[in-house]
């Protein structure tokens, strides 16, 4: 038994609104979407003057460019020294590499004991089907370490120069409009594609730094697919919702625990390994999920790391708070 | 293994944590963390150092499971246990001297981030000291490079952010340069462990094989950390870098971070390519001659300078050209001066520089001479730590600077190719010091008033005090007991071959 469907019933299926989009007579990102490009930002013209004032002043009273002989002079022959380093550097290493061991040749002094023992014996002594997960994070564990240390020291970095802490309430809605300036926000085909595509980022990125010790990847290159994923979600969903989820707090913590965990994880395992006493941690059977040891937890420590660094980086350069 | 073996690693791994620990600790509990882990590590180095001086050999610490060229490895003797004492030592002091400079000019939300970064570098610097593997020396360069850019700008006013993007170029410049240089030497040597690079290095220049390579390997690297440490064409960051940073940043920076390059070059030469090797390059002629330039011209840009802080910034420049010059002499006794003027520099130039952030402070906050005029009067400990300091930058006897002068004038001596210039040079750069320090210090013992005795009171500034007192200590104990000191350095030296 069929029905005639009311015209307003038919209206609201999707057949109908599918035949008007194909007519083109209606769009559905009509006003979900940003149409035209933002108008710039106008800095009012008090503002403009007065950093054109500022720079004149550093010019006259810090430098004195006018009059500075020394400076002048020292600029000149800076470019001039700057131009000739460099050249004679490119002369020099052009020059070298002509005389250095020639690449493919079984003999070269790179193929030698230590590459060996790492492929042929990598898998039995750490466990990792990667090898280059086992060297680094088995057998050289403290250069990693050292490693990780590095991103933590360029967050602490970047946090001291753009960090600024919230306002009051006036400054906090400046800041909201100047960020609604600088990307486009309630977009329907980002945020549509990020709903699709943020999970998918996040879960391969999980994906590759739980199997790093199997397949390629790691706690770098998966945290930094992590990262990416979280910066498409605050590019889509803006930093209301972001900062549901992702705050200086979760920063703090997620960074601290898994850079404790590393320390504490290898200080066992390189204090065990210098006295000569028993790790009592199983390596587990090569090619199972949970296997290689300490490489498995590491991974994951690096990895969060790697992801809250991006992250952090991201949000201090474009609104310097989480 | 005997328990006091693991002090090194220790050492490493408990300042790191401390900086992993920092961000969650309240402010003041944080201040209290950092002193804690540099006394535990100073004093674990004091016991490793005298184990060492009564064992007398050094030994290798495995960091892992695996031996030596597939793991990571440390190595410990006499001169990196001393080091590493004597960098905790000064790190201390300058915090402690800094300390009350830091609450006014670093915003309170930041002092948590100041002391993860003081910590973080005081692991790098431990790690570049006891490191026996390339690598790991160059990813805690990189530590080095970044908080050091931190130290600068984390007193937020135009200049350091200006200096530290000054810093930032030339430093990264310099660990391009290091990081060519290992590259192509582990494609040489196939190593990265400096005991076995070493034995490939001896192999190949006994046999003459990739000699131009090996060569400029030498060059990348010695012009890399020299860079790094503000040798003289080099030189041109340093004095914003060190004059506008908060007084412990730059007391930390001239004393330790650039002599961390200088002791990891030490290492490399004796570690990596051997004395002779190295010597043979001629690449020590060229460190000889930018030695002698620093020394004359870091002086004079000291001289022509208007701003305390600056101008001390500047005879850094030439203290760096005296190293470089006992370095560049290429003899034993000149390295075992060289290493000793290590020492007696970050002494006395971090005494220098906490001394002058007093100093100013009496002064209204000017840092120009009139403004100083009388300030020894006003402050009466920072300006006789003052003159303490730059009487032994001068190198009058009793205090360390005069020694290091002996010392290099000794090793100019025995040299007969380099004999002359480096005494002329030596000469001439102790009077220009002379002219620029004895000038500012009679300036401020020039009375301008008759009210001007109120002077500033040792309540209150307890810390600042203790500081000073223990730097001007310091100097005055490596000035007088300076040969068991020279002794050890010539042991550690030793026991690096």
């Amino acid at each position: 038994m069929s029905k005639l469907k009311s015209r307003e019933e038919y209206e609201k299926t999707g057949s109908f609104r599918f035949w008007r989009w194909l007519d083109g007579r209606r769009d559905p990102y009509v006003g979900q979407v940003e149409m035209k490009p933002q108008t710039p930002v106008e800095t009012p013209e008090l503002t403009i003057r007065e950093r054109l004032r500022d720079s004149q002043a550093v010019r006259d009273k810090v430098y004195d460019i006018e009059n500075n002989k020394s400076l002048n002079f020292f600029h000149r022959v800076y470019v001039l020294a700057a131009i000739v380093y460099c050249v004679g550097l490119a002369v020099i290493l052009l020059a070298m590499v002509a005389y250095l061991p020639p690449t493919g040749e079984a003999d070269r002094p790179v193929n030698n004991e230590v590459s060996a023992r790492y492929i042929e014996s990598g898998l039995q002594e750490t466990g990792a089907v990667n090898i280059v997960t086992g060297m680094i994070l088995d057998y050289r564990a403290f250069d990693t370490f050292g490693e990780s240390n590095v991103l933590f020291a360029a967050t602490t970095t970047v946090l001291i120069l753009l960090h600024r802490k919230k306002k009051n309430q006036d400054g906090r809605v400046e800041e909201l409009e100047n960020d609604r300036l600088l990307e486009p926000k309630r977009d329907a085909i980002l945020q549509g594609s990020a709903t699709v595509l943020v999970p998918i980022i996040i879960l391969f990125g999980i994906y590759v730094i739980l199997n790093g010790h199997l397949s390629p990847g790691g706690g770098f290159s998966g945290g930094a697919v992590i990262g990416a994923g979280l910066i498409l979600y605050l590019s889509a969903f803006g930093f209301e919702r972001a900062e549901k989820l992702f705050t200086e707090k979760l920063y703090k913590t997620v960074s601290f625990a898994a850079l404790t965990t590393y320390c504490l994880a290898k200080s066992y395992s390189f204090f065990t390994g210098a006295n000569h006493l028993e790790s009592h941690i199983p390596l587990g059977t090569p090619g199972a999920i949970l296997s290689s040891g300490l490489i498995f937890v590491l991974n994951i420590c690096v990895g969060m790391v790697v992801a809250c660094t991006m992250y952090t980086f991201y949000v201090m350069f474009r609104k310097g708070d989480f | 293994m005997e328990f006091i073996r693991n002090f090194p690693f220790f050492s490493i791994m408990l300042s790191m944590f401390g900086g992993i620990v920092s961000p969650v600790l309240p402010e003041r509990a944080a201040k209290w963390v950092n002193r804690a882990i540099i006394t535990v590590v100073g004093a674990l180095s004091l016991a490793l150092l005298l184990y060492l001086l009564e064992t007398g050999e050094s030994y290798v610490y495995m960091m892992g499971h695996f031996p030596a060229p597939w793991g990571n490895e440390i190595r410990a003797g006499v001169l990196e246990a001393g080091m590493a004492l004597f960098f905790c030592i000064i790190m201390l002091l300058s915090m402690l001297g800094g300390a009350h400079k830091l609450l006014t000019e670093v915003a309170a939300e930041k002092q948590n981030l100041y002391y993860i970064l003081v910590n973080l570098l005081l692991s790098s610097l431990l790690a570049l000291v006891y490191t026996n593997d390339i690598f790991t020396a160059y990813v805690f360069v990189e530590i080095n490079t970044i908080t050091a850019c931190g130290l600068i700008m984390i007193r937020e006013t135009g200049r350091t952010i200006e200096a530290a993007v000054r810093y930032m170029i030339m430093s990264l410049l310099g660990s391009g340069l290091l990081l060519l240089g290992l590259c192509v030497l582990y494609d040489l040597t196939g190593h990265l462990l400096m005991s076995n690079m070493r034995e490939q290095v001896a192999y190949l220049a006994a046999n003459d094989l990739y000699a131009m390579p090996l060569l400029v390997t030498i060059g990348l690297i010695s012009s890399g950390l020299a860079i790094k440490s503000a040798l003289f064409p080099f030189h041109a960051w340093l004095p914003d870098a060190y004059g506008y940073s908060t007084a412990s940043s730059a007391a930390m920076l001239s004393s330790l971070v650039s002599k961390g390059y200088i002791f990891l070059l030490v290492k490399l030469i004796y570690r990596v390519y051997g004395f002779e090797v190295f010597h043979d390059s001629h690449i020590v002629n060229v460190l000889f001659v930018f030695g002698l330039m620093g020394m004359i011209f870091g002086s004079l840009s000291a001289i022509r300078e208007n701003d305390i802080r600056r101008m001390v910034a500047f005879s850094s420049v030439a203290q760096i050209g005296y190293i470089f010059m006992g370095i560049g002499m290429g003899t034993q006794v000149a390295m075992v001066a060289g290493v000793f003027h290590i020492l007696s520099h970050a002494a006395t130039k971090s005494l220098l520089f906490i001394s002058a952030a007093g100093l100013t402070d009496v002064s209204g906050g000017s840092r120009r001479f009139e403004d100083l005029t009388g300030a020894g009067y006003r402050d009466p400990w920072a300006g006789a730590a003052f003159t303490a300091g730059a009487l032994s930058m001068v190198g009058v006897p009793l205090f360390s600077g005069f020694i290091s002068k002996l010392l290099f004038a000794q090793a100019a001596v025995q040299n007969s190719g380099k004999m002359l210039p480096a005494l002329i040079v030596l000469g001439i750069s102790t009077i220009l010091n002379a002219v620029y320090f004895m000038k500012t210090v009679i300036r401020l013992y020039t009375r301008v008033g008759a009210a001007e005795k109120s002077g500033r009171q040792f309540a209150g500034r307890k810390l600042y005090v203790a500081a000073l007192i223990g730097f001007m200590i310091l100097n005055v104990v490596l000035g007088v007991n300076s040969q068991p000191i020279v002794d050890m350095i010539g042991q550690g030296l030793g026991m690096f071959a």
